[in-house]
């Protein structure tokens, strides 16, 4: 099966300190993929890796391929703010932009598009965006009230629709819920089975339940020692790495000898 | 006197809570002789303020009670036949500042902008402190500058191409003189451009990463993270600063003395002669003691104060408004 996103030869570093190397997986489109391992063995900076975050931070360097939908991302041809258009991202920290009104945080990309849309059409995007992301029926009698009034489990979702109403094809998560309650990460969980219909979702999480709840594939990602480069140690379906991983090191994080 | 303010003292301090109670004894009275320093310091802010206003509304109250509320509104400025007018003064002091702050604004926050946002990261400390280097030149240098360098090209360069160009809106047209009120904004908006970036450069550098990049995972561009994330959250920070700035070029006297042209006259023309609060202050001072011509001077100095502390307060009312919305935003979690 042909990946939706494929990376080969995945490697990242930050001020000449390799973080990450050597990753190939192929993410499969409509379906949840989760990366797993200890803090600090480089999920995050694959995650970035994937829609060109990274580049914003001086001093970093990527080597090798992200073919999304047939084309390298980091081809020379490619708009990174396409890119980003295309594939979303949820931070670990809700960061909704807390004085704009709570609808224009959900159009902030839609207005960022070349081209006009008709109010009505945002307008129906917004209400859209806001139900897939279970968040419509808390807000709609107040969509004028700042994106910052909202509690951090709302603020979360909100980022949710708002990376939603761009259209984009796939959504990165980096951990969403670390920083919620049960409830909204419960309502977070919920959304994410729904979204799969339609989007290819990639998610990291700290959190191995999680992984085995919401996701289909899941990676395992490992750095051996401190100072080593992270590596994707196994990636395959989620039933096959919490059952019976081919990997050592799979297991003892899995059976919670480490991490 | 003395008693009233200690007491007024206890029970300000105590309703703030600053007084502790309980601690060891000697714990205590180190803590209440720190409370009771630091509030005769704010204290004595207020008593200076009080003071200054007393004063200048004492020495000026000749003035006051003879041309009333004509003071502001004349042109005259007579000291043989003691009739006096301040509008031109008024007029040259607010023109000319607020000239200085329409060029020094957007000049500021793009110095601002670059130097927060876009700069490579061993550019800005040296960039920056460039910028901050012009504050440290005194204004009278800033005057010779202008009177030696600056006018002259003015007067030849710039006023004729902007007669020739946008001759058709008034304030550009009339003779090029070179000094005038229009070079004492140009040096006053290159006099505040430190002061205002500075400061707005600060606030955009405190914006946070994660705000930035909810703005490019967006698919924004740099410019528009900056328009998205960046100014809405910088705003009160930068309205801040331009107040400082706009205070600096209100009572900036020495500088605009020596570029302003010192005519009394109101003028639509940018391009001509006028003059200022400060200087006319500076230019006659010396010459009269006493008399309607002080009191004409100091209820002057009256005014200054009042347009300064007038706009401050305007631009406060302007900062707690955004400000307050951003507060109640950062209060909830
Ligand atoms: N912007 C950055 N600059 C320098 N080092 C970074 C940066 N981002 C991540 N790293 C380094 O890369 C490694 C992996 O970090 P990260 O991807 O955040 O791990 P995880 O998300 O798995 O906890 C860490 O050693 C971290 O210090
Ligand atoms: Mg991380």
């Amino acid at each position: 099966m042909a990946g939706y996103i494929t990376t080969n030869n995945l490697g990242a570093s930050f001020g000449g300190v390799q973080a990450i190397e050597n990753i190939t997986v192929e993410i499969p489109a409509n379906k949840v993929t989760a990366i797993i391992g200890p803090s600090g063995c480089g999920k995050s900076t694959f995650l970035r890796c994937l829609n060109r975050m990274h580049e914003l931070v001086p001093g970093t360097k990527i080597s090798g391929e992200v073919i999304w939908d047939g084309r390298n991302i980091y081809a020379s041809e490619m708009d990174a703010t396409e890119v980003r258009r295309g594939i979303g991202m949820v931070f670990q920290k809700p960061n909704p932009f807390p004085l704009m009104s709570i609808e224009d945080n959900v159009s902030a990309g839609l207005r960022l598009a070349a081209g006009r849309m008709s109010k009505a059409r945002i307008a129906e995007i917004i209400e859209h965006s806001l139900k897939l992301a279970a968040l419509w029926d808390e807000v709609k009698n107040k969509l004028g009230r700042p994106g910052g009034s909202l509690s951090g489990g709302q603020q979360q979702r909100l980022c949710i629709a708002r990376a939603l109403a761009v259209q984009p094809d796939v959504i990165l998560m980096d951990e969403p819920c670390s920083a919620l309650d049960p409830a909204s990460t419960q309502k977070i969980e919920d959304t994410i089975d729904k979204l799969k219909k339609d989007y290819t979702i990639v998610i990291v999480t700290h959190n191995m339940q999680q992984a085995a709840r919401v996701s289909d594939f899941t990676g395992f990602m490992l750095a051996r020692e401190m100072s080593d480069p992270g590596r994707m140690i196994e990636y395959g379906p989620t039933n096959k790495i919490f059952t019976m991983p081919d990997r050592k090191e799979t297991e003892n994080y899995i059976t919670g000898r480490f991490g | 006197m003395k008693g009233s303010l200690i007491s007024s003292f206890k029970s300000i301090a105590s309703g703030m809570g600053i007084l502790s109670r309980g601690a060891n004894p000697l714990r205590r009275l180190g803590d209440s002789v720190f409370a009771f320093v630091v509030f005769l310091a704010a204290f004595a802010v207020i008593i200076l303020m009080a003071l200054m206003v007393y004063e200048l509304v004492r020495q000026s109250l000749p003035s006051i009670e003879q041309f009333g509320v004509r003071f502001l509104i004349s042109r005259e400025w007579d000291p043989i036949n003691n009739v006096y007018g301040a509008l031109p003064y008024i007029y040259g002091t607010i023109v000319s500042s607020l000239l200085a702050l329409l060029m020094s604004v957007p000049l500021s926050l793009g110095i601002a902008i670059f130097l927060s946002q876009f700069a490579p990261r061993w550019l800005r400390a040296p960039l920056g402190m460039l910028v901050d280097l012009l504050a440290a030149i005194p204004s009278v240098v800033y005057g010779l500058w202008g009177i030696f360098v600056l006018a002259p090209f003015l007067g030849k360069t710039v006023e004729p191409f902007l007669a020739d160009h946008l001759g058709g809106i008034p304030v550009f047209r009339g003779p090029a003189y070179g000094i005038g009120l229009f070079a004492a904004s140009v040096v006053l908006a290159i006099m505040i451009t430190p002061t205002i970036s500075a400061i707005s450069r600060e606030v955009m550098a405190n914006v946070s990463r994660d705000q930035k990049e909810a703005a490019q995972a967006l698919g924004a561009t740099p410019w528009e993270t900056v328009r998205m994330s960046v100014l809405p959250l910088a705003r009160p920070g930068i309205i801040g600063a331009v107040i400082l700035g706009l205070g600096r070029a209100l009572g900036e006297t020495m500088a605009v003395t020596m570029l302003i042209g010192n005519v009394r006259q109101l003028n639509v023309s940018i391009f001509a002669p006028a003059y200022s609060i400060a200087s006319v202050i500076a230019n006659e001072f010396a010459e009269v003691t006493e008399g309607p011509h002080m009191a004409a001077l100091i209820e002057m100095a009256l005014i200054l104060l009042f347009i300064t502390l007038l706009l401050n307060l305007l631009a406060r009312l302007l900062v707690q408004r955004t400000g307050s919305r951003a507060a109640r935003v950062k209060g909830r979690p």
